[in-house]
Formats: C-alpha cells, sequence, structure tokens
C-alpha cells in the first residue's frame, strides 16, 4: 500500500541512506565500524538519547515543543538516587525507576496542565519548566555527582552480551537496558498506531481545532502526553546512572537540542502532524554515529560538534527544501485539476 | 404544511454582553428541503447557526428538532440529534489519510479507545460510496482539492446519521465546475430525505439550488419565502435595507496611450500567449474559472510569478518586473483575492496596515519615519474611502469586511498609482460595502487610473468593467462589451459548455 | 487627530494591552526592588550593589535583546551565545598572537581597535549565515540556529581544544572594566547605547516597522511589497552584531575567552524576551519591557546573592516560575478581553 512514489517523499529513505553512506564510509576509511564490538558500542550510546527521543518525538508530532526532558530527567533521578541512599537501600532496582518514573510523570504534568489546559505556547513553558527543575536540582538540593545505590550499580553492570572486536580484542557489553529502550518503543509504536489516545496527537498535530470538533478530549490528550514525556524521562534517568554507575547531575542536560535535532532530521514536521517512530531511531543512530564515530574518519573530537552543526544545518535544509517543493507541487497539481 | 419540520427555531434571543446578536429569529425546515439562510456580516446568521449546532445556548427561544423541544443543545446533543455542521474550514486533519479522516468521528462517538483499521477502511468505504466519490482512501488529505476535502467533510457528516446538514458558505473556494458538482452532490442528499440548511450570500446560488429561503438582518428576520418569488433587487433591499441603482460603468476620456501593455505573456501550466492592453480609464474585467490560469496572470504583473516568456511594457517602456517592489515602484498595486491571509495584518494597527507600501516615502533619510506624514496620510484616506474606524491604532482584525478591503484599497491608492488590480474585489464583503467598492471603482476609473478586476461573480463583472476579458484554460478567449454581453453568454465561455 | 485620553473607556484596546503590559512589568520591577531592599536594607540599595549589577547583566542583556529582535520578526536566535564565544575567541587569537609582549600602551591600541573589529565581524558573518538559512532556505528558525549554535561552538571548541584562551593585554582588560566617575561601567554604558539604538529602530525607523509586520504575517508582506528575505538576514545580522559585542563584554570580566561560557545565557536571554513583553509568536513587544525584564532579572539575581543560606540556583527556579506565573497571568487576562471582543464582532 505504500507505493514507491509516496516513499521519495518521505525523509526516512533518506536518513538511512546517509547512515548507510556514512557507515561505509567509516568502515573504509578505519576498518573498524562494522566490527561488534563498535556496534555495541555505537547501541549503548544511543540508548538513553532514543529514549528521550520517544516522548520528543510525540511532542514535536502534536505540534508543540518540549525541552523540559533533560531536566526531568535529571531532576527525577536525583531525587530518587539521593533518597535510595539516606535510606541505604539494598533492595530491588525496580522502586527505583518506579520512584524516579512517578516523580517524572508530576513534574511532566505540570507542563501538560499548562499547555493543555491554560493553552500557554509549549517553547517558553517549557523553557520555564526547565529552568524550574533546574533550579530545584542544584538549588534546592545542592546536585552534585555522587554514586549510586548497590542495586543501581549492580543493575547497570547486567550485560545480555559481550562483543569482541577481533582486530584490537577490546571488548564492549551489550547492556540489558536496551531492553527497556525497546520495550519504550513497542509502547509508543502501539500508543501512537493503534488508540484513540495515540491518532489524537496525530490529529491534533494536523488541525487542533478540527480535532477539538470532531470530539477528541484534546486537553486530556495533552496532560497524558506531556506526564508520558515526563514518565520516560523519570525511566531515563535510571537507566543512565546505572549504566554509568554515577549519578551526574548535569550529564544529560545539554542533550536537549541534540535529540530535537535528531527528532526532526528523522522526517518528524516541526510543525507537527507527522512523523514515525522508525525516522526517529534513524535519526538518533546518525546523531550518535556523528558524535561518536567521527574519530575513525579521522575527525578529531574537538571538532565533531562543529561537524554535528553542519549536519543539522543541512539535513534541516533538505528537509525544508521537501516540505517547500512538495508544497509548490500540490498547489499546482490542485491549480491544475481545478 | 403537514409534515413535522425537521428543525424548527421559535423566537431565538441572545446577546453577548450588552450586545444583542439575535432578536427573535424563527425559522422552519422540511424534511428534505433545501433551505438557504442569508445575510450580511453581522446579521446574526452566525450565531444562529452556533446555537443550532449547540455550541451557543439562546437566551431565549425554543429550538426543535423533528418535533421535540429544547431550550438550549449541547453539541453532542446536536449531533445526536442528526444535526452537522461542515465549517469553511471543513475541519478535515490533512496530515492523515482519508480512511482516517473519515473514520475518526464516528469511532470518537462509538467512545472506541482502540483504532481498528480494518473496521475504519469499512466504514470509510461505506461513506465514499455513498456519495458516489472515487478517492484513493490512503492519500493524505492534504494533498486532495479544496472540493474533494469538501466531500470528505459532507461524507464524513453522513456517517453520523445525519438528518440536518448546515454549510457554511460552502462554496466560496470552489470553481464553477466544483459548484455544480457539489449541488449534485446536494440534491442527491436531498432525494435521501436529509435537509440542509445552506449558508450564502450568493444570490445566484440562492436561487439556484435552495427552495425556501430566510434572510437576516442586524439580528432579525426581515423576509422568508420561497425563493421562486424573489428577484434580485429585493433580495439586496433584504439583506442591507437599502435601495440599489442597476449601474453600469461607461468608460469616458480612456487614455490614448496605453498605460499597460502585455505581449504574448506565457507561464507553463498557468497561461499562455497573453496579450492585451489597458489604458487609463477602463475597467477591464478578466472573468474565468478558478483554475483559468486568471490568478496567476495578475499575480505575474505585480511581480510574484514570473513569466516564461513575453514582454509587459508600463506606459510604452518595456520592464521586466521581476519582484513586488519593481511592480509597486512601476505604479501597480495588488488587491489579493485572500484578504485575510494575504493582504492585511490582523493584529496590527488600521495604521500600519495602510501605510505599509508606502513607508519608502514617508521616511526620512536613514529610514527614520516621519511621523506626522503617516498620520496625515492615514487619516486622509480613512475619510476618503469612509473607513468606518473610531480610531487607526484599533487593529484591523476589529474592522468588518468591507473595512478591511477599504483599508488594503487605501494601502494602494496612497502610493503612485496607475494601474490597479483587484482579485475578488468584493469576496467576503456584504452586499452594502459591495456597492460601495464598485462605486469607488467607477469613480477611481473615471478619474483617471487604469483598473483591472478578476472576478467570477458575474454581475459584477457587467456592472464594473468597461470591457471583457474571458479566460480559460490559459487563453482569452473572448472580448467582450458588457453592454452587449448577458450572464449567460459569460457562463458559457467560461466554461466551455454551450 | 488627538486621543482622548481623559477617558480611559476611549483608548483603544490595542494600546491599553500594551500600556498594561508595561505597567504591569514596572509595578514588578518596583516591587522586586522594594523587597529586596527591606529584606537586605545595607546591603542592597547601595552605590556598589548598583555598580556590582551593572558589571554583571550588560552580557546577558545585550544577547536578550538581540534574540527579541529574532523573536518579533516571528523566529527566535538561539545561538547568541555560540557566536559571543566565537568572536571573542577569535578577538583574544588574534590579540595573543599579535600583541609584543610588554608593549607600549600606544602600539597596543591599534592592535585592540582591529581585535574589536574581528569580533564585531564575526559577529555580523554569522549572523547572515544564520539569516541566509532562514530566509533563503526556509529552514525554520528554531532548528536553524540550533544548528548554528552547534556550528560556531564546535568551531570554537575546534579552534581552541576547548581551552581558555588567556593572556590578553593588560591594556584590554583595563579598558573593558573601566568606570565612569567611579561608578558606572563601560560595559553598561554600551548596554544603554545598544538598548537606546534598537529601541529606537524598532519605534521610529522604518526597519522596525518592518519586523513587525513580517512577524505578523511573512506572507502579507510579501504581497505588500516588503523584501522578507532582506529584512530577516538583516535582523540576524544585528542579532549576531550584539552577540559580538557581549562576547567582548564577557571577555574583559574574565580576561579570556572560553568556547563554553556562558551556557545558561541564552535559556536566560528567551525569558527575559518573553518576559519583558515580547510575543514568540512574531509582531510585538518593545525594548523598554526587555530592559525591564532584565532589571528584574538581575535584582533577583542579585538580591538573592545576598542571603547566604539561599543557593544561586534558586534563581533558575525563580525564574521558571516568574515566567510561567507572568505567562499565565497575560493568558487569562488576554482571554477575557478577546472573548468579549470575539463576541462582539462574531454577531
Amino acid at each position: 500500500m505504500i507505493s514507491l512514489r509516496r516513499m521519495t517523499k518521505r525523509s526516512e529513505p533518506y536518513v538511512f541512506a546517509v547512515i548507510v553512506a556514512l557507515s561505509l564510509l567509516i568502515q573504509a576509511r578505519s576498518g573498524q565500524f562494522f566490527s561488534g564490538n563498535n556496534l555495541v558500542d555505537l547501541t549503548r550510546s544511543l540508548i538513553v538519547p532514543a529514549m528521550f527521543s520517544i516522548g520528543c518525538m510525540m511532542v514535536i508530532v502534536s505540534g508543540g515543543i518540549d525541552v523540559s526532558f533533560p531536566a526531568i530527567a535529571s531532576l527525577a533521578m536525583f531525587v530518587t538516587d539521593k533518597v535510595l541512599l539516606a535510606s541505604n537501600y539494598s533492595g530491588n532496582v525496580l522502586l527505583a525507576y518506579a520512584m524516579s518514573a512517578g516523580l517524572g510523570l508530576l513534574m511532566g504534568a505540570l507542563n501538560g496542565f499548562l499547555i493543555g489546559f491554560l493553552r500557554l505556547p509549549t517553547l517558553v513553558v517549557t523553557l520555564g519548566t526547565s529552568s524550574l527543575y533546574t533550579g530545584l536540582m542544584y538549588g534546592a538540593f545542592a546536585a552534585s555527582a555522587s554514586d549510586v545505590p548497590p542495586s543501581i550499580a549492580n543493575h547497570g553492570k547486567e550485560i545480555l552480551f559481550t562483543a569482541t572486536n577481533a582486530s584490537t580484542g577490546l571488548t564492549s557489553n551489550m547492556p540489558i537496558h536496551i531492553f527497556i529502550l525497546i520495550g519504550a518503543l513497542i509502547l509508543a509504536f502501539f500508543i501512537l498506531r493503534y488508540t484513540m489516545l495515540g491518532r489524537g496527537i496525530y490529529a491534533i498535530g494536523g488541525d487542533e481545532i478540527a480535532a477539538e470538533r470532531a470530539g477528541f478530549n484534546v486537553r486530556g490528550i495533552k496532560m497524558f502526553l506531556y506526564s508520558f514525556v515526563g514518565l520516560l524521562a523519570g525511566i531515563t534517568g535510571i537507566v543512565r546512572i546505572s549504566m554509568m554507575s554515577y549519578a551526574d547531575p548535569s550529564t544529560m542536560l545539554s542533550m536537549d537540542m541534540t535529540v530535537i535535532a535528531a527528532v526532526v532530521l528523522g522526517g518528524t514536521r516541526v510543525t507537527g502532524g507527522v512523523g514515525t517512530l522508525i525516522g526517529t531511531v534513524l535519526g538518533i543512530t546518525l546523531m550518535t554515529m556523528l558524535s561518536n564515530s567521527l574519530i575513525l574518519i579521522g575527525i578529531p573530537t574537538y571538532w565533531a560538534r562543529a561537524f554535528t552543526g553542519a549536519v543539522i544545518i543541512i539535513g534541516t535544509g533538505v528537509t525544508a527544501h521537501q516540505t517547500f517543493s512538495s508544497r509548490r507541487r500540490r498547489s499546482q497539481m490542485q491549480k491544475a485539476k481545478a | 404544511m403537514g409534515t413535522t419540520p425537521v428543525l424548527k427555531v421559535e423566537g431565538i434571543t441572545k446577546s453577548f454582553g450588552g450586545v444583542q446578536a439575535l432578536k427573535g429569529v424563527s425559522l422552519d425546515i422540511a424534511p428534505g428541503e433545501i433551505h438557504c439562510l442569508a445575510g450580511e456580516n453581522g446579521s446574526g446568521k452566525s450565531t444562529l447557526i452556533k446555537i443550532i449546532s449547540g455550541v451557543y445556548e439562546p437566551d431565549a427561544g425554543i429550538i426543535e428538532v423533528s418535533g421535540r423541544r429544547f431550550s438550549h443543545l449541547t453539541p453532542k446533543e446536536a449531533i445526536n440529534l442528526g444535526i452537522q455542521v461542515i465549517y469553511q474550514d471543513f475541519s478535515v486533519f490533512p496530515n492523515l489519510s482519508v480512511m482516517e479522516n473519515l473514520a475518526l468521528n464516528s469511532e470518537l462517538m462509538d467512545n472506541r479507545k482502540i483504532m481498528n483499521y480494518k473496521r475504519a477502511r469499512q466504514i470509510a468505504t461505506q461513506a465514499v460510496t455513498q456519495i458516489g466519490m472515487d478517492i484513493d482512501l490512503d492519500e493524505r488529505v492534504e494533498n486532495l482539492s479544496v472540493a474533494d476535502k469538501q466531500l470528505i467533510a459532507i461524507s464524513r457528516a453522513l456517517l453520523q446519521n445525519a438528518k440536518l446538514i448546515i454549510m457554511d458558505e460552502p462554496t466560496s473556494a470552489l470553481t464553477k465546475r466544483e459548484v455544480k458538482a457539489l449541488f449534485d452532490v446536494i440534491k442527491k442528499l436531498q432525494t435521501r430525505g436529509l435537509s440542509i440548511l445552506f449558508v450564502s450570500h450568493k444570490l445566484d446560488e440562492v436561487f439556484e439550488i435552495s427552495e425556501r429561503y430566510t434572510i437576516l438582518r442586524s439580528g432579525e428576520k426581515v423576509a422568508n419565502g420561497s425563493t421562486g418569488e424573489l428577484d434580485r433587487k429585493t433580495f439586496a433591499y433584504y439583506m442591507t435595507g437599502r435601495e440599489f441603482a442597476d449601474e453600469k460603468y461607461v468608460a469616458k476620456n480612456i487614455g490614448k496611450v496605453p498605460v499597460l501593455s502585455v505581449k504574448e505573456l506565457t507561464l507553463e501550466g498557468a497561461y499562455s500567449n497573453i496579450s492585451f492592453d489597458l489604458a487609463a480609464g477602463e475597467i477591464v474585467a478578466i472573468t474565468g474559472l478558478l483554475g483559468s490560469g486568471r490568478t496567476e496572470l495578475v499575480e505575474t504583473l505585480f511581480g510574484i510569478l514570473k513569466p516564461d516568456s513575453g514582454e509587459i511594457a508600463i506606459k510604452g517602456k518595456r520592464l521586466r518586473i521581476k519582484n513586488v517592489k519593481t511592480a509597486i515602484r512601476s505604479g501597480i498595486g495588488y488587491v489579493p483575492v485572500d484578504r485575510l491571509t494575504e493582504g492585511l495584518f490582523l493584529p496590527q494597527s488600521v495604521e500600519r496596515n495602510l501605510i505599509v507600501s508606502i513607508l519608502d516615502r514617508l521616511s526620512a533619510r536613514l529610514g527614520f519615519l516621519r511621523r506626522n506624514a503617516l498620520a496625515e496620510t492615514t487619516t486622509k484616506w480613512i475619510k476618503e474611502l469612509s473607513i468606518a474606524t473610531k480610531d487607526p491604532e484599533l487593529p484591523v482584525l476589529a474592522l468588518s469586511g468591507g473595512n478591511q478591503q477599504k483599508v488594503v484599497l487605501a494601502r494602494w491608492l496612497a502610493t503612485d498609482l496607475s494601474i490597479l488590480i483587484l482579485n475578488g474585489p468584493t469576496m467576503g464583503v456584504d452586499i452594502g460595502a459591495k456597492y460601495d467598492i464598485h462605486s469607488l471603482m467607477r469613480k477611481l476609473a473615471s478619474n483617471g487610473l487604469a483598473i483591472i478586476i478578476v472576478s467570477d461573480d458575474l454581475p459584477e463583472v457587467l456592472a464594473c468593467s468597461s470591457r471583457i476579458l474571458v479566460m480559460r484554460d490559459g487563453v482569452f478567449v473572448k472580448e467582450l462589451d458588457p453592454a452587449k454581453t448577458t450572464e449567460s453568454m459569460l457562463s458559457e465561455l467560461s466554461t466551455g459548455i454551450a | 487627530m488627538a486621543i482622548d485620553t481623559t477617558d480611559k473607556k476611549k483608548i483603544p484596546v490595542k494600546m491599553r494591552k500594551h500600556d498594561a503590559n508595561l505597567t504591569r512589568l514596572f509595578v514588578m520591577l518596583i516591587l522586586v526592588f522594594v523587597l529586596m531592599t527591606i529584606l537586605r536594607p545595607n546591603q542592597f540599595a547601595t552605590v556598589s550593589s548598583f555598580n556590582s549589577m551593572m558589571r554583571q547583566f550588560p552580557e546577558y542583556g545585550i544577547m536578550a535583546i538581540g534574540v527579541s529582535l529574532t523573536m518579533i520578526t516571528g523566529g527566535i536566535d538561539l545561538g547568541v551565545v555560540g557566536v559571543a564565544n566565537l568572536s571573542a575567541i577569535l578577538s583574544a587569537k588574534f590579540l595573543i598572537s599579535m600583541v609584543p609582549k610588554g608593549a607600549e600602551v600606544a602600539q597596543v591600541v591599534p592592535f585592540l581597535i582591529i581585535a574589536v573589529l574581528i569580533s564585531v565581524v564575526t559577529g555580523i558573518t554569522c549572523g547572515l549565515i544564520s539569516g541566509i538559512l532562514i530566509a533563503k532556505f526556509n529552514i525554520p528558525p528554531i532548528l536553524a540556529t540550533l544548528g548554528t549554535q552547534q556550528l560556531f561552538t564546535g568551531i570554537a571548541i575546534g579552534l581552541t581544544n576547548g581551552r581558555p584562551q588567556s593572556g590578553l593585554p593588560l591594556l584590554y582588560s583595563k579598558i573593558g572594566n573601566m568606570e565612569f566617575f567611579n561608578f558606572i561601567p563601560i560595559s553598561f554604558v554600551v548596554f544603554l547605547v545598544a538598548a537606546l539604538a534598537i529601541g529606537v529602530m524598532l519605534s521610529r525607523m522604518r526597519l522596525g516597522t518592518y519586523m513587525y509586520l513580517v512577524g505578523t504575517n511573512p506572507r502579507a508582506a510579501k504581497y505588500a511589497g516588503l523584501n522578507n528575505a532582506w529584512i530577516l538576514i538583516r535582523t540576524y545580522v544585528l542579532s549576531g552584531l550584539l552577540s559580538s559585542v557581549a562576547g567582548l563584554i564577557m571577555m574583559a570580566r574574565t580576561n579570556s575567552a572560553k568556547a563554553d561560557y556562558g551556557a545558561p545565557y541564552t535559556l536566560q536571554c528567551v525569558l527575559i524576551a518573553v518576559l519583558g513583553g515580547i510575543n514568540p509568536n512574531g509582531g510585538f513587544g518593545t525594548i523598554t519591557g526587555v530592559t525591564m525584564a532584565i532589571l528584574i532579572l538581575q535584582f533577583l539575581s542579585s538580591g538573592l546573592n545576598m542571603f547566604n543560606n539561599i543557593s544561586n540556583f534558586y534563581r533558575d527556579v525563580i525564574w521558571g516560575g516568574v515566567l510561567i506565573l507572568v505567562l499565565v497571568f497575560n493568558t487569562l487576562l488576554t482571554w477575557n478581553k478577546e472573548r468579549r471582543a470575539a463576541r462582539r464582532s462574531m454577531v
């Protein structure tokens, strides 16, 4: 049912092509790209950004933009960490996940209330809450890098398998957290595609007034959406600190823009209504490849950020051009038909 | 009057904070009847629609649906009673497929939580077959034409057991061919026993499609009856409360040298080999269906589009109009067809909207604005065109459609204008302001301006022009003298159907 | 055309709202000032305290003005900090490598002038790039400036390997930290000049009116004969220029240049703009409002500093909280007015 013609109009195939091209380039230059251990490293690096991107993509599809997810993740994880350390917690890591998820949910719900019920503009609200949460974390909780409770650390050490690089002998461990990412993706996919709630998110992104008229509970959907983003962020926070066995409140804070860029590169329209999880995952993969693997083609790490910036610019330029020219083609077609 | 009307409203009254929108309005529609609700902006017709569909509650009065009486309705109740409204923007989701657009409403009404695509497809297929539409269910609605989007809105309404479909100005964005298709659909719906409440101010449509009419003015019902007994003059009188003489434009003092000369202008996919001259004092009307290339042609003259080949000469001098600024400098002004999105800066002041194109002239060295000059210019044009506004600092969105159009006109008249192009000069403008604008155009032309109007409002074309150019499929098919032309001639030439 | 201002009912809705916004800000400003003075009487309202404040806010204040301009045209410039740092780094590198150690004042001055020029030209170029991406390539401003921020910061990192550039000629910090009458820092004067210049441009010059119009409805602007691309490019060039000036100020204060200085400033500038009455959708806002927002932030920030047991980071909390409250308040007020006006016009 997806005709070839329709495929060319979408961004996902192009991103895929770029990923393939880049990986071949890296492979050619260093011979290391397709090695087991590199691929595992790559996957390991993209778990946290990918988890962020799920919620981020859903918000952008609904026509909004949320920059507060790193702050939510950081604050939720930090409070959880502190509480568990203070109470000498040694039980199951699931409690940590639950706590952080719950805190994240509450924080996201504030966004949901301000945006859904009071209809305040999304960028500014989430900038405000981001500031609020970061401030609370550093101010009220005097956050600084600290350790994690043993159960979290042990959880971080759980691995799925180990990949060894034949030529260098380096090994990389695939963390068990990959299942969390996969689980989140499946859940999000199900919600977006098979529930009215999910279709509502797309509908709101397409035309919010029409959605209201059609009978969608727009306020409720937005409330759910931002709360869900918060929940995912909370979970992601624990994933992060367990993978690192270390709780540094600042590591996730700078991720907001790169995640948004990745989501958009993956074909989600900033104006809302269009976007796929596959595209988002591709976008995150590309961004992660750029920051991780550039060294393998000889670009020194110091230049990685500039390179990433250039890719964002080129990528969004191409996407913008696509939307522009397809819009022009469409209006010409409509004129011709009439 | 044996049958129970599908809708009857009695004595509907509604005020908003001291402003009375409706005063004791009554209306009735029989099953299977096509009824037209007409009225100028501010007549209260949108308020009435919103009350019928449950968006507002009346302060007084009764709504009776198929015999059941209510003091007010909620939107959900209205839908359950079979009342469906099709808004001007159709309320479709451009980013979703046709199938989803059709099925989502009913799924929501059934309180479904899970999306079942197979069921959605069945619902959608049923909907399009009912209307007799042939369309790809998986196509994204944003890629469809306006007319198709409207049909989708109608099909969607039918899915919910509609008994009365209210259409708010349904033909404003349609070509004549599409309007005919829409009317066929409406007649088909009628045979199935549906009633249609058709909100319109276009007299031709009122005559062509509806059987009975109700006219509102200033919140009161001033007339109703069968359309068979109505004539144009009476209609205009009821709408505005004023009598209008049927004027024609007789051009005097036509300039000897053409002020605009177009030779073999071609733009692929839009128009080809267009040639004509325009002299001061003339009003040339370009008429044709939407899609005939007429908008592209005038937008080329204004510098928005660039032609593939051909020549344009202003006052004898050949010119390449490479952008809007060049066109303005050559003395051309353009009043676009879509006033709200292309013509006005709605939240900005009347003054800003008026002076936007003459800032070059009204600023000193280094770009500092000459405030006094700006204020004077604004005052002058508000007076000249009788723009009804208490204060030029007020945002222009507070003005009525007719006054807004006058602001756009003033903007161009304030420049050094030799040629004024108006695309759809009175679209969305009430009858009263419509005649004002027509008189204004005639006066301007008599004073030496050269005017081009693009319009498919045939009476307007006949009343305002000194020369008519009929355009079809990108070419001029005939040039006519309005004094010797009738509406049916124009209609045949535009559609190519004898 | 005299408007009878004595009868409040006759003051048109738009002007009333505009003034109301400024009045609200002014009230907030006074309140914060009074509050801080009461809570810390011997510390807040003192000459040295004001002097310290005047030294702090011009850096981000000037960038906030740039961001406000871009928001008025319906866009946003998220790259201001990147531009500031890159321009500062290029200037710094020039000075460090070219000025001989122990040189005479008279010899150093021309180098300083060139360094300032380098910074300004960098700012203009960066702004030009952003502007072209947005105006000619139609990239949405959020994404374009996000990209340029990464790009410019990235170039700055690449050029310096992430290390701070120090060892600037002493004369630079001497001049840069100079104070008139022993009280008014030169950076404050620079801010004042910038704010006045941009404020005048917006309210009294053609370009200002064009910016408001493009921000309101770019399509109608095109049909009215405005050159949208040129207007937007100039907007981002101005923003870049202002950012580079801010960078020079930062460089004077810290006596060095680093690729990641001022990272939290980006967010702060957007918050200031919105608090100051700039409509995020474009078309409205004044520099007066923005300036008041800057002062409010600075008062809060300095005031908080004086409480030893309250961490500095609470400022972010208050900021976020105040912004949200202001937004909510503004929205509720406009809602009522709009709802009333809409009902009247819908009849």
